[in-house]
């Protein structure tokens, strides 16, 4: 009951979910069970732009979301963007059920340089927590090391920290102190 | 803090609403969103929002420069800013003349919309403190500050409130220390001026040439030591109100300017060829009873005749004494509080004294006096003792005698003796002698007294 679930969406790379599930483990007290891989949904390909809708990514995750998860994440490596902004790096619903992060832009090669894995997990973690943060009721941190910190770009993504502020750690331990 | 500020999206795309919406809702907002323009209005006419976000192509019904323009009608300080997919140079510049803020393509780059809503909410806070302060700054000058219960004060007040709107001119005649300052700051921040300037302009405290270039400002080079040109308080004052102090004493020069720039509202700098045009609304005052001025050929008549389109006479605080008790423990509060003193208020034995005093000084001086008083106490309450000063100050002192000289003489003397006492200091010497420190400055233009 009330489990925490991760799940990739098409290919991702192997130890992506793994590196999450150690992430969170510290944070939620949940249960964390990754569940099968997605298929990328139908029609979120957008061909003007070569990039996927993310809200198709959403819906599919609510639709097939299992009864007894408390929140999905969902991990791709494709491209997802909003029609009103050029890219996203994951989106959540606020305070609801699903969210998905994106790996595409997290990547060393997207910006022309050598892949770097330890860089990458470090990036996916930072995401993670950042889109399950919103899923639990967090808005966006000032400081600027927070992991719920708004970042709009890869620098801003890596000037955060692996972990949560000390204040967004502690509305977290409220909300599960309270039972939410 | 940033639910304060709510946000609205309009666009018929259900997957572009609900998508910007909820980006925005992870920053903090509260973000409400409508497929058309009448929707949106709806929104608009129940909720303040502080930045509409509006799809500037929304097929059937209003389009996206109607629904602005609508919103803009219903809220005039939201922010607008227009969304388009295709950039045209056309479009742009008619949403932009139309009053939208802001105008973006999307899809744009996160940062782009982050900064540019954190740019406009800063904006929104400054206006908003502003007002606020401006509310306050108002409020301070309200006529209930006016602390009074004498029935030709009342009227008086009556009177402000009346003119506070109109452009006439008033002159508040009064002795000093009455408190003509504060009328014309009622009428000024009760008017439809509140919210421009009010500038104050001793003009007993200068020269006649410093006066002129204070006035009216001079060009770079009318004299020695303009190194660049400079606005005078009649330009400072444009849209508001000026307040001339001691009118009775400007030359007879300045009167024939300043006659002028009544009659025209418009003036030269000095040193100037062009004429500055201002709209500004002149209060003066006076301790001088002008009308004996004008027959004594000191003050010109038809100078006179304009400023006195409205005149307000301040009764002297020795006429109205039932306000003394009343101003006294008003002076007591504030002053207390602000000297850190626990002084709760002022024996009956003291008010007493205080109601039989004369009070040359108006006022003023009983402000004066008070915190005098209130320095040198020690209790919780000022006693009578508190002000046994005040008594031997006004008893006559034992064997002193009448010198058999003019009263002017008498002054001229008293004068020079506080100057003495005081080593030259005029804002001392004219709190000692109970008078203020433009009227000081008359006195010692008058005798010709040199410190």
């Amino acid at each position: 009951m009330n489990e925490l679930c991760l799940v990739a969406i098409g290919n991702v790379p192997g130890n992506a979910l793994q590196w999450i599930e150690n992430a969170t483990a510290e944070w939620f007290p949940l249960p964390i069970r990754c569940l099968p891989s997605l298929p990328i949904p139908n029609g979120a390909y957008d061909a003007k732009r070569g990039q996927y809708q993310s809200v198709e990514f959403m819906k599919m995750l609510v639709r097939s979301a299992p009864p007894d998860a408390s929140r999905v994440l969902g991990v791709t490596d494709v491209d997802l963007a909003i029609p009103m902004l050029s890219f996203l790096f994951g989106q959540a619903q606020f305070d609801g059920p699903v969210a998905v992060v994106s790996l595409c832009r997290l990547h060393q090669q997207f910006y022309g340089l050598p892949e770097q894995e330890s860089l990458l997990r470090e990036r996916t973690v930072k995401e993670a927590l950042h889109e399950l943060g919103h899923t639990f009721g967090l808005v966006h941190c000032s400081e600027p090391t927070c992991a719920m910190s708004l970042a709009t770009h890869i620098e801003l993504v890596d000037a955060k920290a692996e972990h949560y502020c000390e204040r967004c750690g502690l509305k977290l331990v409220q909300r599960f102190a309270r039972g939410e | 803090m940033k639910k304060n500020w709510p946000i609205l999206v309009v666009d018929d795309e259900e997957v572009m609403c609900e998508s910007m919406a909820a980006w925005l809702r992870e920053d903090g907002y509260h973000v409400d969103t409508a497929p058309n323009g009448q929707k949106a209005l709806e929104l608009a006419r129940a909720a303040d929002y502080a930045i509409c976000f509006v799809d500037l192509k929304m097929p059937g019904g209003m389009d996206g420069i109607e629904t602005m323009m609508e919103i803009h009608r219903i809220r005039p300080e939201a922010s607008i800013i227009i969304i388009t997919a295709y950039a045209t140079v056309d479009t742009a510049i008619q949403a932009m003349k139309e009053g939208a803020q802001e105008y973006i393509v999307k899809p744009c780059n996160p940062q782009e919309i982050s900064m540019l809503v954190s740019r406009i909410l800063k904006l929104k806070k400054l206006q908003s403190e502003n007002a606020i302060l401006r509310k306050k700054l108002t409020r301070q000058y309200r006529h209930h500050d006016v602390i009074t219960k004498n029935p030709r004060m009342e009227e008086i007040l009556a009177l402000t409130q009346e003119v506070s709107s109109l452009r006439s001119t008033v002159l508040i005649r009064g002795e000093s220390g009455t408190g003509k300052e504060l009328i014309a700051r009622a009428v000024h921040f009760s008017g439809n001026r509140a919210d421009k300037p009010f500038i104050v302009v001793s003009c007993a405290a200068l020269t006649e040439t410093l006066l002129e270039s204070e006035l009216f400002g001079y060009e770079k080079g009318a004299f020695t030591g303009a190194t660049a040109q400079a606005k005078g308080k009649f330009e400072l004052a444009n849209g508001g109100t000026i307040f001339l102090d001691e009118i009775g004493d400007i030359s007879a020069k300045l009167q024939a300017d300043l006659l002028r720039v009544l009659q025209e509202r418009r003036f030269y700098r000095v040193g100037g060829t062009q004429e500055v045009e201002v709209d500004v609304r002149v209060i003066a005052a006076t301790n001088k009873n002008l009308a004996e001025e004008v027959q004594d050929g000191a003050f010109r008549e038809d100078l006179y005749y304009r400023l006195n389109v409205i005149e307000i006479r301040l009764p002297p605080l020795r006429e109205r004494r039932e306000d003394i008790p009343l101003l006294a423990e008003h002076f007591v509060q504030r002053i207390s509080s602000e000297l850190g003193k626990d002084v709760a208020g002022i024996s009956e034995d003291a008010l007493k004294m205080l109601i039989a005093h004369d009070w040359p000084g108006n006022v003023r001086e009983l402000e004066n006096v008070i915190e005098r008083a209130l320095v040198t106490c020690h209790n919780g309450n000022l006693s009578e003792q508190d002000f046994s000063w005040l008594q031997h100050g006004n008893a006559q002192p034992e064997g002193w005698e009448v010198p058999d000289v003019p009263l002017g003489e008498l002054e001229r003397r008293a004068i020079v003796a506080a100057l003495e006492r005081k080593h030259g200091n005029v804002k001392e010497a004219s709190s000692a002698l109970g008078i203020d420190r433009s009227t000081l400055y008359d006195k010692l233009k008058r005798y010709q007294i040199t410190h």
